[in-house]
């Protein structure tokens, strides 16, 4: 059942430790910075996330990571000039690190929302990220099998809901939002508008209401 | 073979085409004329961005960039700047009349589904049947980050490199075989250097042109042997 909780804190509320936790965004484009500020107010801990970097600077994930509150990341690109504070906790050995091709990222996400159980990629085919990976040649090509990431939880960021939970987003910080919204169990979304039913065209609507569970507007 | 040797040399005496090694600049300027008239085109991060300079309106390119928008524009400046809208390297960029936004698994699939006709990309080796590795030293310290370089390396019809041919220490980044982690086998066609453009494939390694340089004189920068490309058009 959609709901529209008053405030950011209210809509992480439910947040368990140890829940595998995916966030949106590429950079700081689709970042939901106030829903994760409001999750490492709520306490959680041991948490797996699932992002395409690891933080940058000293915001959002790179704070939750620097609090030591994830165990473990999965995603594509931590390494950056401003990921110092999981740099420290990975070469402490404080911290997991999946690393992913990112388009195998986006696209076992993705499966995860389609109820796909894995499919063959060519990409990392004979590299060091296929290791241990069962491959096949397809198509005359090396093909990888990948497999599903699932979450208990999704907090993206759009630029605007209706009363439906339908979604419309904003240029390049569109990126994970929409598939991640259909990957997670329990999808909480920050936007800056919310129009009445019927406010948005139902031509341009990016995610439709049924992969969304809260709704809330942040200033 | 003394025929086929007659024409090598032919060849190899119409391959300099600068006398002296090209500046990053003007290498991006060659990959740029180099790109065929409505191509859609992924530039990696670093010097490969620098080509988007030198291409003409006149070549109506399209470009990705693989965070979700074909029709990117020129960086942003000014007022333009907007958080929103940001390129692979999370440098602001802009949008162009035409332009299309997406989610992550749709631009990924645009690449893996290989409807890219060219990317180009940054290397620390290629070898000589075209593989490619540009995203890992395999340092013991070194934190390792992929972001889409295998993604690109394994999805665009064409994949050109741009590097310097040879390492700060004067070693070929040109190899027999890739010592750094692979990105993608097989993967990269043309090779453009300050010093030569290479094309790799299952036949070997041929010489497009050189700058400042002779085809001996690069064999001699280069463990791999190295023919001169039949002339384009000839």
């Amino acid at each position: 059942m959609l709901n529209f909780p008053e405030n950011v804190n209210e809509a992480v509320a439910g947040i368990q430790d140890g829940s595998t936790v995916m966030i949106g965004g590429f950079g700081n484009a689709g970042q939901p910075f106030e829903l994760i500020d409001a999750l490492m107010d709520c306490g959680a801990k041991d948490l797996t996330v699932v992002n395409n970097n690891a933080g940058q600077g000293d915001q959002g994930l790179a704070l939750l990571i620097k609090e030591g509150r994830v165990k473990k990341m999965i995603c594509s690109f931590p390494r950056q000039s401003d990921s110092w504070h999981f740099d420290a906790k990975y070469r402490a050995g404080e911290i997991e690190l999946e690393l992913v091709p990112q388009g195998n990222l986006a696209e076992r996400i993705r499966a995860a929302g389609a109820g796909i159980g894995g499919f063959f990629t060519p990409t990392g085919y004979g590299t060091m990220l296929a290791e241990g990976k069962e491959t096949r040649i397809l198509d005359g090509r090396g093909q990888v099998f990948e497999t599903p990431i699932h979450a208990d939880v999704a907090l993206i960021k759009a630029l605007k809901a209706d009363g439906k939970g339908n979604l419309v987003y904003r240029k390049t910080a569109r990126n994970f939002g929409p598939i991640m919204a259909a990957a997670a169990k329990h999808t909480i979304v920050q936007v800056s508008g919310i129009v009445p039913t019927g406010g948005l065209d139902p031509e341009i609507i990016v995610t439709p209401g049924i992969y969304v569970n809260s709704i809330v507007k942040v200033a | 073979m003394s025929v086929q040797s007659h024409d090598q040399a032919g060849l190899a005496a119409g391959l300099r085409t600068s006398d002296k090694p090209l500046g990053r600049d003007d290498l991006a300027r060659l990959v740029a004329r180099d790109i065929k008239p409505g191509s859609f085109v992924n530039l990696g991060i670093g010097q490969p961005t620098l080509v988007s300079n030198y291409l003409k309106p006149e070549q109506n390119i399209t470009l990705h960039t693989e965070n979700g928008m074909l029709g990117m524009g020129p960086e942003a400046t000014g007022d333009q700047i907007d958080g929103d809208l940001i390129n692979a390297g999370k440098i602001p960029v802009t949008e162009l009349p035409g332009a299309s936004y997406f989610h992550h698994a749709d631009s990924f699939a645009i690449m893996r589904g290989g409807h890219l006709d060219i990317c180009v990309l940054g290397a620390f080796q290629v070898s000589a049947t075209g593989d490619l590795a540009n995203w890992h030293t395999g340092a013991p310290d070194a934190i390792p980050a992929v972001g889409g370089a295998m993604d690109l390396a394994t999805g665009a019809k064409d994949v050109f490199v741009m590097m310097t041919l040879l390492t700060r220490e004067g070693v070929s980044k040109l190899v027999e075989t890739c010592t750094y982690p692979l990105t993608g086998i097989g993967c990269v066609t043309r090779v453009y250097t300050d010093k030569a453009v290479f094309l790799t494939g299952p036949g070997g390694v041929q010489v497009r042109e050189t700058f400042g340089c002779t085809l001996e004189e690069l064999q001699a920068m280069v463990p791999v042997p190295l023919t001169a490309a039949p002339a384009v058009g000839s």
